[in-house]
């Protein structure tokens, strides 16, 4: 550069010299973006299956809230405030559980869908790195759905508490006590916490279908489930034993033991959780099940990152 | 620097070599254009220098290798890789919207020049559009990209001939300066001879002619001949001869008066590849 000796030298051009990560994250929030775009299915399922949750409650409460109420003063105050908090609890269940579902389906498409309709050539041709792609669907069932699912369910949350107040002042009831027994401060806690703890405890699920998705040249479907069907039918055959189902049990459902202190209960009932005394997060980080998993997560979108790399359109 | 650079490029897919040994070398402000059979190994040649696959042999592209440094190349370098690889669900605004986002030398402005003589709509989804729209509307993303660097693999396959001219004469009038440069592969090489300043005949993964334009008007001759006259015109050694209206119309090399490209192609790859080799830069 042709700088006079006694102009201090200009920085070397701080707009280009600053932004690598600033880019990174850009492209990042772009291409989460574009999957929100592509699969209108992440927002519109769990919006709408909260919408019938919501009617079916809407519908119970006008039916059976006035009646529940006056047989309440007949409760121990352990009961009565079960029977009020319940109805606040079940819409969150479906919710959650179509979050689940809409990740597993959408994991399953994500790297396989762009192959098969070649558009992988397009979004090659842009200055968007295979990890920022991995790391961008898989933030898709890991963040984004949770965070849907969780606003969707503290929306119907509310509307479910205006609504029991509506009905119990038009039976002449007071609505007082639904209010002093809904915490709101703890319920909405309790929920980001179960949510965030089972989004950890499925995050290898999510990597192994992402990895398949990018691996399969055809059905995905098949290759995501066939060493699980596999490896239990071959216990079962020749061991005669079900280590192998217990273990995906546990997988699927054993963030419930092992982040919440809950009492043993039935088989089939759901306990109740809305205080933060319920909440066990030093069990759950020194669960060894949770590590693992993330380290397998881990390996599983390190090797879908190097695939991606190699794979082209089928 | 040559803006790519290719010494011994060689891929196999399996047991069948789709690259061959290519050397080539392509110079900062030329139009190049890449003609062969099918299968001859365009695009697999293209997909190496924009980092899609891997390698054998050397090749550089802006200085780097394609495929160790496939990041940093892709801000240089603009591609369409195939016709009809735009998603089908993205909505026109959507993809303006993306690839604004994401690349740092797209300038939004310019593409929505481009569409606004197109009569694309902004609100449209790509399904939605004519193959010929959407082609359109992948060149308006690409052309306002500032690359360095242009690479078409087949961008008018299937258009009908109004596309095709309009997609050229858009690509040299709105695109086109003397710093960057184009690497197209086509199959209607007659429509974009004028639009070239060199290309090469790529046959089973081997380049079997380069020739910059000049070069190739000054060398090669095209004659009529009456049925009379053939046996003298055949003592000259046409290195290819065809049969039209009843007449033979024999091609000759070092001569001077210029056949069509797509002539030279035919009588080049009639001849088996290989022997006829060699440049005439």
């Amino acid at each position: 550069m042709n700088t006079p000796s006694n102009v201090p030298p200009v920085s070397p051009d701080p707009p280009a010299a600053a932004p690598p990560r600033m880019a990174a994250t850009r492209s990042l929030s772009w291409s989460i973006r574009r999957e929100l775009w592509e699969n209108r299915s992440l927002t519109i399922a769990p919006a709408a299956v909260a919408a019938f949750a919501l009617f079916v409650m809407l519908i119970t409460i006008a039916v059976a809230l006035p009646r529940r109420m006056r047989t309440l003063a007949t409760l121990d105050p352990a009961a009565q405030h079960a029977m009020i908090v319940r109805p606040f609890c079940t819409s969150p269940g479906p919710i959650m559980m179509v979050t689940i579902l809409v990740g597993i389906f959408y994991a399953l498409d994500a790297l396989y869908g762009e192959r098969r309709d070649r558009s992988i050539l397009f979004w090659k041709s842009l200055p968007v790195s295979d990890l920022e792609t991995v790391l961008s669907k898989a933030a898709i069932p890991l963040v984004v759905l949770p965070l849907i699912g969780f606003l969707l369910s503290v929306a119907t949350q509310v509307v479910l508490l205006l609504w029991s107040t509506v009905i119990l002042s038009a039976s002449g009831l007071s609505p007082e006590v639904v209010w002093t027994e809904f915490r709101f401060i703890q319920m909405p806690l309790v929920m980001l916490y179960g949510i965030a703890a089972f989004t950890l405890w499925h995050a290898p699920l999510y990597g192994w279908l992402l990895l398949v998705s990018g691996w399969a040249r055809r059905m995905p479907v098949l290759w995501a489930a066939l060493p699980f069907v596999a490896v239990g039918l071959v216990e079962r055959v020749a061991f005669n034993t079900s280590y192998f189902g217990a273990w995906m049990r546990d997988r699927i459902m054993g963030a419930l033991p092992a982040a919440f202190d809950i009492p043993p209960m039935k088989r089939g009932s759901m306990p109740l959780l809305d205080r933060l005394e319920q909440l066990h997060p030093v069990k759950f980080l020194g669960t060894p099940g949770l590590w693992i998993g993330l380290i397998v997560t881990m390996a599983f979108l390190a090797a879908a990152v190097r695939l991606c790399r190699y794979r082209g359109p089928i | 620097m040559a803006c790519i650079e290719a010494r011994g490029l060689r891929k196999t897919f399996g047991k069948t070599v789709a690259l061959d040994g290519v050397d080539l070398r392509v110079e900062e402000g030329r139009i190049l254009g890449i003609v062969g059979p099918n299968g001859a190994g365009k695009s697999t040649a293209l997909h190496a220098t924009v980092g899609l696959i891997p390698f054998e042999g050397e090749l550089k592209v802006l200085g780097r290798d394609p495929w160790m440094e496939r990041d940093q190349i892709v801000r240089d370098v603009a591609f369409i890789a195939d016709v009809a690889i735009l998603p089908r669900w993205i909505r026109v605004s959507q993809a303006l919207d993306y690839v604004a986002g994401v690349h740092p030398r797209f300038d939004r402005g310019k593409a929505e020049g481009f569409l606004a003589k197109t009569g694309i709509g902004r609100s449209s989804k790509v399904r939605e559009l004519s193959k010929g729209m959407v082609t359109q509307l992948h060149l308006a993303l690409v052309m306002s990209v500032d690359a360095k660097l242009l690479i078409l693999d087949e961008p008018t396959l299937g258009l009908d001939i109004l596309f095709r001219k309009k997609f050229y004469d858009s690509l040299i009038a709105d695109y086109f300066d003397r710093s960057r440069t184009i690497v197209v592969t086509t199959h209607q090489i007659d429509e974009i001879q004028d639009v070239l300043t060199d290309f090469v005949f790529l046959n089973r993964g081997r380049i079997v002619l380069e020739s910059s334009m000049e070069a190739f008007e000054s060398r090669y001759l095209e004659v009529m001949v009456n049925p009379e006259n053939i046996g003298a015109a055949r003592a000259l050694r046409p290195i290819h001869e065809r049969q039209l209206f009843g007449r033979s119309i024999l091609l000759f090399d070092r001569a001077d008066r210029t056949p069509s490209i797509a002539d030279l192609f035919v009588a080049v790859m009639g001849q088996e590849g290989g022997e006829s080799r060699g440049a005439a830069a």
